[in-house]
């Protein structure tokens, strides 16, 4: 198992989890915010849509579907 | 920046990529990039870092036993100067040089908007899937599989084996239409099995045809739940779930081959009988070509490899095998053909371009996607119209705005 941070919280999940995948299962599925405010998730699973980007230690913008989490990792879905 | 020589380049990891990289590694050095941490593709994607598929685990195995380049994680995004790509990677930039270049891009799912589809949890039917493989659990969770397309299908199937609870298939298509594909299929012995094996194991899931999603809510009550309806045979069905897999067949992935200059027509990559393209050193494979199913882009791919390489002979003996696959693909694209109701889904608030948020009722006034885009900024988010594009495509007859590199947004200091 690895454990990274989503949001200031903890979790853990299975070596070769993706990003995505450890965000809704950290109890999250607004990944990102629109420009209306419309709150978003992951649609084509594959990083062509952009809808699952979240910030990974400090980067913004990074499609969380097509990658996967590392121990110690801090995503946060405040975009 | 780091740089690559190769004399050919693949770029695609997926099957025809790899199956163009093998024969073409007996004469030349091959490289193949890919965007995933791993080869495999669509069809293969890793589970949880794994590949499970014993044909994947055997192609992969021989590159690597095969002096061949593997480049994972890096994304191609345009042309340098001639003869050269970039790609961007974790460890920054790349620059690809190459004699005879591949493309083995893949494609996407094509998704059709209708009220409510931008609610979380409700993804592509592959993209579900996608995401299941990545570790989200989907165990008695249930789902809504809808769309078109026999992927919808295996999604299920796959989703099920997963321990989903599959409330329903719903296809589009007319029953008439598939029976009448699935009779055709006597021709291709592999996709019977398949398709009977899966059948038996989606017996106790009801497979809807003539039915298609008409729009999604967030259920009351619970939080994450959703309310799906469908309109089967001109009536309306309200179905409880907490996903929906909806994807309406695929999309062939063409914009690199466009940036490249090569002629793409009725949105595939035109090639001759050697897969080449209409710039005489990119030769193109699988799923750009038009879409055509597994078996196509290996053969393809295997055409590819051998006549970028000077092995025509050795091509032209999978000539025949190529031609019985691209009946197939038409069978196919013709059986799951949209229909017209499906454009009649979205309403005057319905969001179609989900970068920018424009509505349905902001673009019905433009005669093409480029005034719509000056106008409402209609596929200029990061996605650049992959996504609205396909819609746009189908609800209006624009034809997609043409492709600029970079193909995809790129950091700053990596341009
Ligand atoms: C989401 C999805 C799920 C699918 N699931 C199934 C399934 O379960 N069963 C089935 O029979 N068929 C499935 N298909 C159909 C599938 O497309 C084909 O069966 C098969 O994978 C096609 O092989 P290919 O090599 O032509 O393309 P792909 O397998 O799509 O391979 C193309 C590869 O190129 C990479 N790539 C594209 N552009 C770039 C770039 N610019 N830089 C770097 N890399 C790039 C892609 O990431 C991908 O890995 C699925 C399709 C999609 C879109
Ligand atoms: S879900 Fe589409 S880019 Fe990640």
């Amino acid at each position: 198992m690895i454990t990274l941070t989503i949001n200031g919280s903890k979790i853990s999940v299975e070596e070769g989890t993706t990003v995505a995948a450890a965000v809704i299962c950290s109890g999250e599925t607004a990944f990102r915010r629109s420009v209306t405010g419309e709150a978003r998730g992951p649609l084509c699973g594959m990083g062509i849509c952009f809808e699952c980007r979240v910030t990974i230690d400090g980067e913004v913008l990074k499609r969380s579907c097509n990658i996967t989490a590392i121990d110690g990792m801090e995503v946060s879905t405040d975009e | 920046m780091s740089e690559i020589g190769s004399e050919v380049l693949v770029i695609g990891g997926g099957a025809a990529g790899m199956s163009a990289a093998l024969p073409a590694s007996a004469r030349a050095k091959v490289t193949v990039v890919d965007d995933n941490p791993l080869l495999g593709g669509q069809i293969w994607r890793a589970e949880l870092g794994k590949i499970r598929s014993p044909e994947a685990k055997l192609l992969i195995e021989s590159l690597e036993a095969g002096k061949i380049t593997v480049i994972n994680n890096a994304h191609v995004f345009g042309p340098d100067s001639y003869g050269r790509l970039l790609a961007e990677s974790p460890d920054g930039t790349i620059q690809l040089k190459y004699e005879k270049l591949v493309l083995a891009t893949g494609a996407r799912e094509r998704f059709l908007p209708f009220p409510g589809w931008t609610l979380p949890n409700i993804l592509g039917a592959g993209g579900l899937q996608a995401m299941v493989k990545g570790g989200l659990s989907i165990e008695n969770k249930r789902v809504v599989v809808a769309g078109t397309g026999p992927l919808l299908f295996a999604v299920a199937d796959y989703l099920k084996a997963k321990g989903a609870i599959v409330v329903c298939i719903a296809e589009q298509a007319p029953a008439a239409t598939i029976r009448r594909f699935a009779l055709g299929l006597w021709r291709y012995p592999t996709k019977i099995t398949q398709g009977t094996a899966m059948r038996i194991r989606l017996r106790d899931v009801p497979y809807l045809t003539n039915s298609w999603i008409t729009g999604c809510i967030k259920s009351s009550g619970s939080s994450n739940a959703i309310t799906a309806t469908i309109s089967r045979r001109g009536k309306t069905v309200s179905l409880d779930c907490d996903y929906v897999a909806c994807g309406f067949h695929l999309v062939p992935s063409t914009e690199l081959a466009s940036v490249l200059g090569c002629r793409i027509e009725k949105g595939v990559v035109v090639v001759n009988e050697y897969q080449q393209t209409s710039v005489a050193n990119i030769y193109c494979a699988g799923e750009p070509t038009g879409i055509g199913g597994i078996e196509a882009s290996l053969v393809e791919g295997k055409i590819a490899g051998l006549s970028a390489t000077g092995q025509t002979d050795a091509a032209r003996e999978h000539f025949a095998e190529r031609d019985k696959t691209r009946r197939f693909g038409k069978a196919l694209n013709s059986a799951f053909a949209l229909r017209a109701e499906l454009k009649r889904l979205a309403g005057p608030d319905t969001i179609i371009c989900r970068c920018e948020d424009v509505e349905y009722g902001r673009l019905t006034e433009f005669p093409s996607s480029r005034e719509a885009k000056l106008q409402t900024r209609c596929g200029m988010g990061p996605c650049q119209g992959r996504i609205c594009g396909a819609a746009t495509e189908f609800l209006f007859g624009w034809e997609p705005g043409t492709v600029r590199p970079p193909i995809f947004p790129v950091k700053m200091e990596n341009l």
